[in-house]
């Protein structure tokens, strides 16, 4: 599941997500009719809007697992919680009980990259970097309180012989992207992007890297606003560069 | 005076701009903050299965709720056998005019109050002082907001947004410290102790809310970190108790659950230094209580919540846990939330309980949703979901642009060709980035952040062109 915002502002985190799901041994299919999860209208309260949009990547989605898919992938924790969290509570609200089994049943076996990756660590060829780079991890909230997503994204950067997690202060607290909550209260935005941004310098990562392009982006678009532009990286990217035949170029 | 809430008037996204451009207020916050939240870790994490204590706190909360009529009457029987008074307040309006009519009866000008959010949210004191008496606030944070003519900016610690060089000169400024009063926290507590002595001693009136009341013994159960609401208690020979109608526990041992929980999730105690129990009037031979007891039962709105979708925030046993981690708090403070109850759980609270206002219900939209409190609840109140459930209210009710422009998104993205030609549009037209800073949505982004441009190749292009 490409996911819209991958789609349409960052394709080549999707393109670095199908190398590496290849690299790690996957057969990679993508269902052209999906559109979007639908979880900007659920979030901000029009679940009807969201299901209409929901059940267009739902029959996508469906599709593929009818012929022969094993899993859906997603490269954005908090798509993939909507499919499998929310997708349920999403139809159920509607009063649609049979899109909400068929949800059930396709979010039984969807899963954020990261998570999916991680119990196919043997599966990739050895992953490594020219030169050491240090890791800022951004963790971000849906797939860690949600789907309790917590190591699998450090685990896999520890994959990468060359690439260290560092440690820094509030990690796992919100970057303040929230969806609209970006655009209804900008000024809260960016003042938690800010805080993100401030603990940040004080340990210099060559990268930052997250699962979630929408905060990426949030903190990225911040930074170069500030004129102290962060080197911000999904973590497809940083695997992805990693991958045997693309050991010359950085992440 | 205790100040006026703001919600009325303003927006949420003016109070919470003001607030942010305010540094010393997001530096003293979220010092506070963080303090709470690790003492409440390193409280948890001396338990062997604190989430363990959750679900059973959540539990009893489910079974005090389930049950809460029935364990109110006996609450109110055992007031009664015990020499107190009963006062069923169905709103705030009955709950001020009875205890302003106890105050009237006894001709007393001078009250003590001991700190208590529910006649924050009844404003009681606005009306006792009309009434002529003369309200100190006794809990150190809530004189301090008291004397600065604020309102409460967190449920526990009412002037976190205040540093002590703010506090030192308000103490000057206000009621008449020295100048050469030194900015140290204990030279500051000890000035306020000097003032609020003679305040328990004088005091006609003492007031207070309640943390838990228990039904099996008509008692009441204050925690405070002072020992104000000991003397609150003690001294005065009138005691009168706000209670809101759903801090009930059936029993001592439903109660011990929740106080343990409490003091832990607050502020990480095993239990708060002064944990005050009241149960009826004062006896014979006791040495000390109050002679005449008064227990107002608080509904405004809670009956309401009892039978409906949103009955689970009842459940909150206000420890202000969900706060010291909410990371919209933490740069906004407290007085941005615009009512009573700031936080996630103020967020929740204020479209339910102040829904006369039309401006409470955007405060459903005061969260990125990201989880943090659901996760620091020592109730599991399900937060998030009932902020989607607010969200969701309100978008009933919502004006026609909003609702239209959902509309036609979904029309657009329900189907594949047509959320390709959105989308195509936007990536053919990269033009539209610059005039997005034209476009209100693009303004608020755009004020502070960059504008993320559409891809000169969408995905669905690389994959069809052969990925």
């Amino acid at each position: 599941m490409i996911t819209c915002v991958v789609d349409v502002v960052a394709p080549e985190v999707g393109e670095a997500s199908v190398r590496v799901l290849r690299a790690a041994g996957c057969d990679v299919s993508c269902n052209l009719a999906q559109t979007c999860c639908g979880q900007p209208a659920w979030n901000a309260g029009f679940a009807r809007e969201a299901a209409r949009v929901a059940r267009a990547t739902l029959g996508a989605l469906e599709a593929e697992l009818d012929g022969g898919a094993e899993a859906v992938v997603v490269p954005a924790g908090s798509c993939a919680t909507m499919v499998r969290q929310f997708w349920p509570e999403l139809f159920d609200v509607v009063g649609d009980a049979d899109d909400a089994a068929r949800a059930r049943r396709v979010g039984a076996r969807t899963y954020e990259l990261s998570e999916f990756l991680a119990t196919r660590t043997d599966a990739l060829p050895a992953l490594r970097v020219d030169r050491p780079v240090r890791v800022a991890l951004h963790q971000s909230c849906h797939m860690l309180r949600e789907l309790r997503i917590v190591d699998q994204p450090a685990a896999l950067v520890e994959a990468v012989d060359g690439c260290a997690p560092v440690v820094w202060d509030g990690a796992d607290r919100c970057c303040g992207f929230g969806g609209t909550f970006s655009v209804k209260l900008p000024e809260a935005s960016v003042a938690m992007a800010d805080e993100k941004l401030r603990a940040l310098a004080v340990v210099e990562p060559d990268v930052v890297v997250g699962c979630d392009t929408s905060c990426l982006m949030h903190l990225q678009t911040r930074s170069d606003a500030t004129g102290a532009p962060l080197h911000v990286r999904h973590l497809a990217e940083v695997l992805a560069a990693a991958l045997p035949d693309d050991a010359e170029a950085r992440p | 005076m205790s100040g006026h809430h703001q919600l009325s008037g303003t927006s949420l996204r003016n109070r919470t701009a003001e607030a942010v451009a305010d540094e010393r207020l997001r530096t003293n916050v979220a010092r506070a903050v963080d303090r709470f939240a690790t003492h409440r870790r390193e409280g948890l994490a001396e338990l062997e299965d604190p989430d363990a204590l959750r679900r059973a706190a959540r539990a009893v909360k489910q079974l005090v709720l389930a049950d809460l009529p029935g364990l109110l009457e006996r609450f109110a029987d055992e007031v009664l056998a015990r020499g107190g008074h009963v006062c069923w307040a169905p709103t705030a309006e009955d709950a001020r005019s009875y205890v302003v009519d106890v105050v009237r009866r006894h001709g007393a000008s001078r009250v003590a109050k001991s700190k208590s959010m529910a006649t924050e949210e009844i404003d009681l004191n606005a009306a006792l002082e009309s009434a002529g008496a003369q309200v100190v606030e006794t809990d150190l944070g809530e004189w301090i907001i008291q004397l600065a003519d604020e309102t409460p900016s967190h449920i526990i610690a009412p002037a976190l947004h205040r540093d002590r060089h703010q506090i030192h000169d308000l103490f000057v400024d206000a009621v008449g410290a020295e100048p050469a009063l030194g900015t140290e926290p204990t030279e500051l507590v000890g000035f306020a102790r000097g003032r609020l002595r003679e305040v328990f001693l004088a005091a006609e009136v003492g007031i207070t809310g309640a943390n838990v009341a228990v039904a099996d013994t008509g008692s009441i159960v204050l925690v405070t970190n002072e020992g104000n609401g000991r003397l609150v208690t003690a001294l005065p020979p009138v005691h009168v108790v706000v209670l809101g109608m759903e801090r009930l526990a059936a029993d001592w041992a439903q109660a011990e659950l929740l106080l343990s929980l409490l003091a832990r999730s607050a502020t990480g105690q095993r239990l708060s230094s002064y944990t005050n129990i009241v149960t009826g009037t004062r006896g014979d031979g006791e040495v000390d209580g109050a002679t005449e007891l008064h227990v107002v039962i608080l509904d405004n709105g809670r009956s309401d919540l009892l039978a409906g979708e949103y009955h689970e925030m009842l459940a909150c046993i206000r420890c202000g846990a969900c706060l010291n981690v909410c990371p919209v708090y933490r740069q906004v403070g407290g007085h941005a939330y615009g009512w009573v109850y700031p936080g996630p759980m103020g967020s929740v609270l204020t479209p339910l309980l102040a829904h006369d206002q039309p401006e409470a219900a955007e405060l459903a939209g005061a969260s990125t949703l990201c989880g943090a409190c659901m996760d620091a609840c020592p109730v599991q109140i399900p937060l998030q979901d009932l902020l989607l459930s607010l969200r969701r209210r309100k978008a009933e009710a919502a004006g026609t642009t909003e609702r239209a422009a959902w509309t036609a998104w979904a029309a657009a993205w329900s189907d594949a060709r047509r959320y390709g030609a959105t989308t195509r549009l936007a990536t053919w037209g990269r033009m539209v980035a610059p005039l997005a800073g034209r476009l209100p949505v693009g303004r608020s982004w755009g004020a502070g952040r960059t504008v993320p441009r559409p891809a000169e190749r969408r995905f669905r292009d690389i994959w069809r062109e052969g990925l």
